[in-house]
């Protein structure tokens, strides 16, 4: 009981402490990132559970801001081999478990 | 009306011919063919109009009347009513099936219709004949155009055939051509038939198409390709937590980093700025050493050979002249923390700056300046943290050692051109943990690299050795060998190299040796605040002085632990220094802006000179002489340094008696002090 117990509160701990978003990998602008990062953020946390509106709801949003042919993957676990288009490209963790990619490719 | 008229006119007509039958029967038969051919289309010359009168064509049965009956009135009256129009037509009303009277009825007759074949211009049927004679022949539309203005001229017969007018038209026409086009221009414009046309169409030469065509380079492109899973994910994050617990460790380092920088930038700026003119650097600054000379001409005249005369009529007192004053401006809000001179080039001195106020530290600045120009600093170094205490090698007058307000020491090569110094401690070489307080250079030692010693208020005694490009540093004795010491002044033995007293924060001065660093060879219990400075004298190998935070000045026999003299200056002491030229002169600066001049051959128990030299208010912090000549500079807490002429009473020699050559030399100096102490040793041993 008191390992588990124990890895509960690791879990929670682990959850805690890696709430905040991370980025992996970017070649954006400064202004672009911070802007995209939020956005991501934004959307993770209002389709907490659906990858997919969340992803629908960032990739519309990039298309506005930013021009069109954004393409965004959100998930748990995925790999992935893109072509981007340089200065347009953000790899980052989000809740300590979900891996968001948004680039843009036209 | 116009029938009476035409009466009378008839009257006199008939009257005319038959006077003109009876009275001119010659002319008769002339007459009356122009009669008939004026009758026939009665064109009439002005002549013969005049001449002959109308005649009036009388029907043959026409009643003659007389004239009563002519003047007979005969009352008519007209209506509209026709008497012959039936007054009872009745007609069957189907309406209300039965035949009905209707009450109205036609009025008019009509007795002649003729229909004209005249038209409107502007009509209809006038537009449409002339739309289809315009087109099948230009002429007759001309013609009809013509035509139908004419009416308004004088020529009779316009009613018959339109042959007969085209003709005549033709005739008119030829006498008066632009009357016509005129006319013909002023019309409105024609009408087309806009059914009959012709279509006719060419085509130029087409240029032969060419195709051209260029693409721009599509956006860079990049490829990149992750794995995303949780494992990756958790790695990542604990990394990055254990980066930000790092930097959280680093940030007290960052903020000074940044300012680095920022300095850095600033050198950068300054270094680019002065890159055009490197190449007249020398010169300019011969120019400005000019300029400088000649504007302080009279402080350079002061300087050599003002001599005060008044000094002649007072007994003892001297005064001091101030001199050049040197300042910078970056350099204002930094209060002056050390003076050296530079032993080789004498007009040449370094200045420490930076602050004493451990809630104020920030920046510090390294001058040197020279006599020769006491407007600019000669070189400027800008520092993070505060200079603490400047020396100047003896021999090699380029190499600068320096300690800063964060523990660390450094040694600025003044012949590199570079902002940065050439050896600088580091938390990895045993750099002090507090405030450096003093550094000096020594001797070079049996390797003959450069080295210097340097106090800090860690408690710790340093060497530092220049090998090559680092400072090794070696400890010497740490002063906390009994209780938490910490040191604030240092000085080494003129003669015997090893030894050195050092004075602390608590007010005792320890004399040690370079070779024992686990003992003190003695500890005297000068004063009961810190030692602000300690000094060997120049010329005496036993005599010290040192003075303190709690006003007092005391000069000690190394040999003995009791002062040998006491000063009280009423003012917390900064700083004290023996006088080069003599055993027993020695000066004093104080908190309250004074400076105290002693000469102890001449007065044993109060200053020649005590002279306020800076505003109120401005603490003064350090005094030095300068090796030869007979000034003194004075640095205060606002960064400014003066300069200033000891008065002839204060440097004054034994008189020379006549006829007796005074011997010269070290030994005189050293035998006036120690016929001081002799004196004192005696009265104390007395009273002991």
């Amino acid at each position: 009981m008191a390992e588990t117990a124990d890895s509960k509160k690791d879990e929670a701990d682990y959850k805690r402490l890696h709430s905040f978003p991370l980025i992996r990998h970017t070649d954006m602008s400064e202004e672009m990132r911070v802007e995209t990062m939020e956005l991501c953020v934004t959307a993770c946390e209002k389709f907490a559970t659906n990858n997919e509106s969340a992803a629908k709801m960032i990739k519309e949003s990039m298309d506005k801001k930013f021009g069109s042919s954004w393409h965004v993957v959100i998930g748990e676990g995925f790999g992935f081999e893109i072509t981007h288009e340089v200065k347009n490209l953000l790899y980052m963790f989000f809740g300590g478990s979900l891996a968001v990619c948004v680039w843009k490719c036209s | 009306m116009p029938v009476p008229q035409k009466h009378a006119a008839v009257k006199t007509t008939q009257e005319f011919n038959t006077r003109a039958q009876s009275k001119a029967p010659v002319a008769k038969g002339v007459k009356v063919i122009g009669r008939k051919k004026d009758d026939d289309d009665r064109i009439d010359t002005g002549e013969e109009e005049w001449m002959q009168g109308k005649t009036l064509v009388k029907p043959p049965d026409q009643l003659d009347l007389t004239e009563a009956e002519l003047k007979e009135e005969l009352t008519r009256i007209l209506t509209a009513n026709n008497p012959h129009a039936p007054q009872n037509i009745v007609r069957y009303n189907f309406k209300e099936s039965c035949y009905k009277p209707i009450s109205s009825v036609d009025q008019m007759a009509v007795h002649f219709v003729l229909e004209g074949n005249l038209v409107h211009k502007d009509s209809h049927e006038a537009r449409r004949q002339v739309a289809k004679q315009g087109v099948t022949e230009d002429m007759i539309v001309e013609d009809v155009v013509a035509e139908e203005e004419k009416p308004d001229t004088p020529v009779t017969g316009q009613l018959e055939g339109g042959e007969d007018m085209a003709e005549g038209e033709d005739g008119g026409g030829e006498e008066r051509p632009d009357s016509v086009d005129i006319r013909a221009g002023k019309k409105e414009q024609k009408l087309t038939n806009q059914f009959n046309f012709s279509e006719r169409a060419s085509q130029t030469l087409n240029n032969p198409p060419r195709e051209r065509s260029c693409q721009t380079r599509p956006p860079p492109r990049a490829h990149f390709s992750s794995t995303a899973n949780q494992w990756e994910i958790y790695d990542f994050y604990v990394e990055e937590l254990q980066r930000q617990e790092k930097n959280k460790e680093k940030q007290k380092a960052q903020p000074s980093k940044k300012e680095e920088d920022k300095i850095k930038k600033k050198m950068i700026t300054v270094e680019t700025q002065s890159d055009d003119i490197t190449k007249i650097t020398k010169v300019s600054k011969i120019i400005e050493h000019m300029v400088n000379q000649n504007t302080f001409d009279d402080v350079a005249q002061d300087f050599r050979y003002f001599e005060d005369a008044s000094d002649e009529f007072r007994e003892q007192e001297g005064t001091l002249l101030p001199l050049w004053k040197f300042q910078y401006d970056r350099a204002k809000r930094l209060s002056v923390t050390s003076l050296c001179w530079n032993k080789k080039h004498k007009d040449f001195f370094a200045v420490g700056l930076g602050s004493y106020d451990f809630t104020k530290q920030g920046h510090g600045m390294l001058l040197f300046n020279s006599l020769k120009n006491p407007t600019y600093p000669e070189f400027i170094f800008t520092t993070l943290s505060s200079v603490m205490c400047v020396d100047i090698h003896e021999n090699l007058s380029y190499l600068v050692a320096v300690g800063f307000y964060d523990g660390c020491v450094a040694v600025y090569n003044l012949k590199e051109h570079s902002d940065q110094p050439a050896y600088m401690s580091t938390a990895k070489t045993g750099k002090h943990t507090d405030p450096v307080w003093q550094v000096k250079w020594q001797k070079d030692d049996l390797d003959s690299n450069h080295n210097f010693f340097s106090v800090s208020s860690d408690g710790r005694v340093v060497s530092w050795t220049l090998v090559k490009n680092e400072l090794v540093f070696t400890d010497i004795i740490n002063l906390s060998l009994d209780s938490t010491a910490c040191g604030t002044a240092f000085d080494f033995h003129k003669q015997i190299d090893y030894l050195f007293l050092v004075g602390t924060l608590d007010g005792k001065i320890h004399k040690c040796s370079k070779s024992y660093s686990s003992q003190f060879l003695e500890t005297y219990d000068a004063h009961n605040m810190a030692v602000d400075a300690v000094r060997w004298n120049h010329h005496h190998p036993d005599v010290f002085i040192s003075c303190s935070t709690d006003w007092k000045v005391k000069i000690w026999d190394h040999t003995i632990t009791t002062p040998m003299f006491t000063f009280d200056l009423n003012a917390a002491v900064g700083d004290v220094v023996w006088g080069p030229y003599s055993s027993t002169v020695f000066a004093a600066v104080t908190n309250d802006g004074k400076i105290h001049v002693f000469d102890l051959s001449i007065n044993k128990f109060e200053a020649l000179c005590q002279q306020a030299v800076v505003a109120k208010k401005t603490k003064l912090s350090h005094i030095e002489f300068n090796p030869v000549h007979p000034i003194l500079i004075v640095g205060d807490d606002r960064g400014y340094v003066t300069s200033l002429k000891l008065s002839p009473n204060l440097r004054k020699k034994p008189k020379e008696k006549k006829g007796q050559e005074l011997p010269k030399g070290p030994e005189v100096e050293i035998d006036k002090m120690e016929k001081l102490l002799s004196l004192l040793r005696e009265s104390g041993s007395n009273q002991a």
